[in-house]
């Protein structure tokens, strides 16, 4: 089922009684997230990403704006009538109920011509379970499972009634850094597997792109930017969106635009066919880590700090007076090789990995090569 | 025994004799009192040994009466005051304003002189020369023919004595479940939201297996206390309990050493172990049916 929000403004008043102003969380949101898609909603904390979610959910009401899920209007409707499906950032598992009667508790809930035989709750419970692979922990508690089981479980809880809509605030936050590569692969998974309109909520850039058919970028209550990860990780519209995606980050220099050149300090270091930018002004330029190719003659010098090897490649990280990063990280093939007694390092830029941006808005200014 | 541990034993010591000679000794003393038969203080002498003590109690009519009276006050108090103040509590905890102001009165009860809750009590339901007290009004003005609650038949002196009893232990019963509620985490119930789940099912299904520690707690020390009632007895009716056939178990152990019909402390012991085997009877049959319904999470 697509979820579409219209104008969706979500305002708290104001904690403070010596000022009116209000905390707006959500900031007149209208997106689409289509059928049966997986759809991360990223930004960093703060950005009103929770608040969205549990809108969508039902748990918090808009105060402005309507949500459909397909044609039906269910900005009314509350919670437990909507029929979604929540993990919750820390579960939120029932911790007097075993794992069986955690999964086995939505079927209970479901009334009249829903309602299910015991036989029938047993056998879609087991299914759930088998789904996220946790049908050997049926009987135990949640304070006798790990923090990733507790979240398979919390997942079942979600899937078993098969939702119209899959919600997950944060789902991984609380995993290590392993069991989160595997569980947000399983997450993929078990998306694809049944189908579901799945909308999860992150701050970690990698895991939205990583698993998402789309992503969201939010900042203060507001969308930055929709698309494709690759789409909107190639073609940031600001400077925001550029700086939130991609470990290491991006790296942003002060820059200028002189006639249809770009150049970082004195150095001219890319000249471009066509700019839209009537005239001479100082920019920000950024540049992706895989943007940069080793080049003797290459036009940007920079400061060699060290060279890290990783195997696959190379990092080589330096300085720049006019970079904004503490460091700057260049990634390039593991063929390279980095004269290290050297104290400059040579670049030159690859087009379609930096990126200009507006000093004073931050919006992206475009611009083609030959 | 390593430095440390004596060390501990050394920490324990005050603990222990306090419980040593304020419970241990009295337990095993009473015990001993209540198998010698025609115990005297003042000559420190006795008849003979054997369980005619019991017997005797447990053929007093007045002891059966007591009897009779604390287990009737027990099964009606504790499960009923428990209940309202669950009832109580859960309005407390889904109201927002004003609060504050229903929590101080309805602890009020709790902070209050017990022979000052007993005049009020006396108000609402003595009759004097001057009036049949404010039920009695009430009852009169809806066409009824007015009781004596406090001379008149056993079962409205009883009734005056459960509602008492009830009101007395509400307060603070009331207290430990508003903050037992609070500390639920509101996440559960949006789980249980998000689910589907009606207000009723959340209730018994989450909110009721969450607190029932507490309210485990709240029967065990219930019982215990209505087990003990005596005080509330005499702010209402008086200290001649046995004509009032009001007494209670306490009651009567107290009568026996110290009332009018006193100076037969082999007889209270033996009444006072009577008692002690039905609380502790009660109080396992309780650990026992918990171990099925109280969860700890």
């Amino acid at each position: 089922m697509k979820v579409v929000l219209e104008h969706l403004t979500k305002r708290f008043p104001s904690r403070n009684k010596k000022s009116n102003e209000e905390v707006i969380a959500a900031n007149d949101l209208t997106f689409e997230i289509p059928d049966g898609k997986l759809i991360g909603l990223l930004g960093p904390s703060g950005c009103g990403k929770s608040t969205t979610l549990n809108m969508i959910s039902g748990l918090l009401k808009p105060t402005e704006g309507k949500i459909f899920f397909g044609e039906d209007d269910v900005t009314d409707l509350p919670a437990e009538h909507r029929g979604v499906g929540l993990v919750f950032q820390s579960y939120a598992l029932y911790p007097h109920l075993t794992v069986r009667q955690n999964i086995t508790f939505p079927l209970e809930n479901l009334k009249g011509d829903k309602k299910l035989t015991k036989e029938q709750m047993a056998e879609k419970a087991l299914e759930a379970a088998k789904l996220v692979q946790i049908d050997q922990l049926m009987d135990r508690k949640p304070s006798e499972l790990s923090g990733g089981q507790q979240q398979r479980v919390a997942i079942a809880r979600a899937l078993v009634k098969m939702p119209k809509v899959l919600l997950l605030d944060e789902p991984l936050s609380n995993l290590d850094a392993r069991l989160r590569l595997q569980t947000r692969e399983e997450l993929r998974r078990i998306q694809r597997e049944t189908g579901i309109t799945t909308i999860f909520v992150t701050h970690d850039q990698e895991e939205a792109m990583s698993i998402s058919d789309s992503i969201v970028v939010m900042k203060d209550g507001l969308v930055h930017q929709i698309g494709k990860p690759q789409e909107v990780y190639d073609n940031p519209v600001n400077l925001f969106v550029a700086k939130f995606l991609g470990t290491p980050p991006i790296n942003v220099f002060q820059g200028s635009v002189r006639g249809k050149d770009i150049y970082i300090g004195e150095e001219k270091v890319l000249e471009t066919n066509s700019l839209q930018l009537s005239n001479d002004s100082d920019v920000v330029v950024a540049v992706r880590p895989e943007g940069f190719l080793l080049d003797e003659n290459g036009p940007l010098t920079l400061n060699l700090d060290r060279v890290e090897v990783m195997g696959r490649d190379i990092s080589v990280v330096s300085t720049h007076p006019d970079c904004e990063n503490a460091s700057i990280r260049s990634i390039i093939d593991s063929d390279n090789e980095v004269n290290t007694d050297s104290k400059t390092v040579r670049f030159s830029l690859k087009p379609k990995k930096m990126h200009i941006f507006n000093k004073e808005t931050g919006e992206r200014i475009p611009f083609t090569v030959k | 025994m390593d430095n440390n541990n004596r060390k501990a034993w050394l920490y324990l010591l005050p603990a222990f004799l306090f419980l040593g000679v304020f419970m241990i000794y009295p337990l095993v003393d009473v015990f001993i009192y209540s198998f010698e038969e025609g115990y005297n203080f003042a000559s420190q002498s006795y008849f003979g040994t054997g369980g005619y003590n019991y017997s005797y109690v447990l053929h007093d009519t007045y002891f059966l009466q007591a009897l009779k009276n604390t287990f009737i006050l027990v099964i009606i108090t504790v499960p009923l005051s428990t209940g309202l103040a669950l009832l109580i509590s859960l309005g407390l905890s889904s109201i927002k304003p004003l609060r504050d102001l229903y929590q101080t009165v309805f602890f009020l009860p709790y902070v209050t002189n017990t022979l000052a809750v007993g005049m009020v009590f006396m108000v609402l339901f003595k009759k004097t020369a001057y009036s049949d007290g404010l039920v009695n009004l009430l009852i009169t003005k809806l066409g009824g023919t007015s009781v004596d609650f406090i001379n008149g038949p056993y079962w409205a002196k009883m009734m005056v004595m459960c509602i008492y009893t009830v009101w007395i232990v509400m307060p603070f019963k009331i207290l430990i479940l508003t903050s037992a509620l609070a500390s639920v985490n509101p996440l559960y119930y949006n789980a249980a939201k998000v689910d589907g789940t009606s207000k009723f099912r959340i209730f018994y299904k989450i909110t009721l297996p969450m607190i029932s520690p507490m309210i485990f707690y709240l029967v065990i020390t219930g019982f215990i206390g209505a087990f003990k009632a005596y005080a509330d007895e005499v702010a209402i009716f008086g200290t001649d309990l046995n004509a009032a056939k009001m007494n209670t178990i306490v009651g009567y152990v107290y009568d026996m050493l110290y009332g009018d019909s006193g100076g037969y402390p082999s007889f209270g012991a033996a009444a006072a172990i009577i008692l002690f085997a039905i609380v502790l009877t009660i109080t396992v049959i309780n650990l026992l049916v918990s171990r099925k319904h109280v969860t700890y999470a």
